[in-house]
């Protein structure tokens, strides 16, 4: 099955991903309105929550060029040294632009 | 049945001030979304058409996908497969909001998440980790970077000459540098080391041996079951049988 991308089937497929979106986006809330909150679910969901940005960024670091790596190891490290969190994401593409242009 | 009185109250103010306090990340959104519409008008996308996308889905990684799949017949399956599977991460992140926003009313907690973006979810599911309940980054922050998406995108589609090569200068690495700052601030308790070390090597399992753009969800799983089985409370041991498990 395809769409043809006349501008009709461009604004289809357009609207198509903003449905499949819009499902992720409203979904897992939706889903646990019936969900009792329990200690154990809460527990559940604070661990989870902080367990997505490591299973983002640990693949992202592993697939990246040196550059990705140098950018998350300089970020990682200005953050545990001053817990501020614009200076470490500076620093850390700062980081990564200068190991692309230097290798 | 669920009681009908909705606790949280959104302060205009403090929504204001999260517009502001993102604005920072959002310029590096702005230069993120020339990429996109230059790679969307590469990929011939009209202009309106690629700003239109920006506008009404607001994901980038997957806008970024679907380009891969453009041309003059675009398959439907697929399409839908790859949006959905590196969108599924809001699943996830909009559940962990729960407690905050089953204290609004319904219209207003599907308003919210019509802005949730990776940025503005990581600022509020970090301070409710730290006891701190924020949905007011959601509607101000995620208006900002809505707004910077969209704005970026127009300048990609009309000038996206000016940013042949966004890599050179590590905007690629913006969101990634940016999520692992939320993620190391504050203290980490043992049980929170612990589900990191099993969503980062279920992360990278997903990632070699299951399909493309699975391997945030089951990462963030693997983590999250970690918490269901060790409460803060109770002792350490019963963590480690269901690492072996995730």
């Amino acid at each position: 099955m395809t769409i043809t991308a006349t501008e009709l089937g461009v604004v289809l497929l357009i609207a198509i991903m903003t449905v499949v979106t819009l499902l992720t986006r409203f979904g897992g809330v939706f889903a646990m309105s019936f969900v009792r909150i329990s200690p154990r679910i809460e527990s559940f969901i604070n661990t989870m929550a902080s367990s997505v940005l490591i299973a983002i960024i640990v693949p992202m670091a592993f697939s990246g060029d040196a550059g990705a790596i140098a950018a998350l190891s300089v970020t990682a490290v200005t953050m545990l040294l001053l817990q501020k969190p614009l200076p470490a994401i500076a620093a850390g593409i700062a980081s990564a632009a200068l190991v692309r242009y230097l290798f | 049945m669920p009681n009908h009185s909705y606790p949280y109250q959104l302060q205009p103010r403090k929504v204001r001030a999260e517009f502001v306090r993102l604005f920072p990340i959002s310029l590096f959104v702005v230069a993120f979304g020339t990429a996109f519409g230059l790679a969307a008008i590469q990929s011939g996308l009209a202009p309106l058409e690629a700003i239109l996308m920006s506008t009404t889905v607001f994901a980038g990684a997957s806008q970024f996908a679907a380009l891969e799949l453009w041309g003059k017949e675009v398959p439907i399956l697929p399409l839908v497969a790859v949006v959905f599977a590196i969108n599924s991460r809001h699943l996830l992140m909009g559940a962990s909001l729960y407690p905050m926003l089953k204290d609004v009313s319904p219209g207003k907690r599907y308003s919210l998440l019509l802005l949730l973006t990776d940025a503005n979810w990581a600022v509020s599911a970090q301070e409710y980790q730290n006891g701190r309940r924020n949905l007011e980054v959601i509607l101000g922050g995620g208006l900002v970077l809505w707004l910077a998406w969209i704005f970026g995108t127009w300048l990609g589609v009309y000038f996206g000459g000016l940013l042949q090569n966004p890599k050179n200068l590590g905007l690629d690495m913006v969101l990634g540098c940016f999520l692992l700052s939320m993620a190391l601030g504050g203290k980490k308790s043992p049980r929170v080391l612990v589900s990191w070390a099993v969503a980062a090597v279920a992360s990278l399992a997903a990632w070699k041996w299951l399909p493309p753009n699975t391997h945030v969800v089951t990462g963030a799983l693997a983590g999250g079951l970690i918490g269901y089985f060790w409460l803060d409370k109770k002792p350490a041991g019963q963590a480690s049988q269901e690492a072996e498990q995730s």
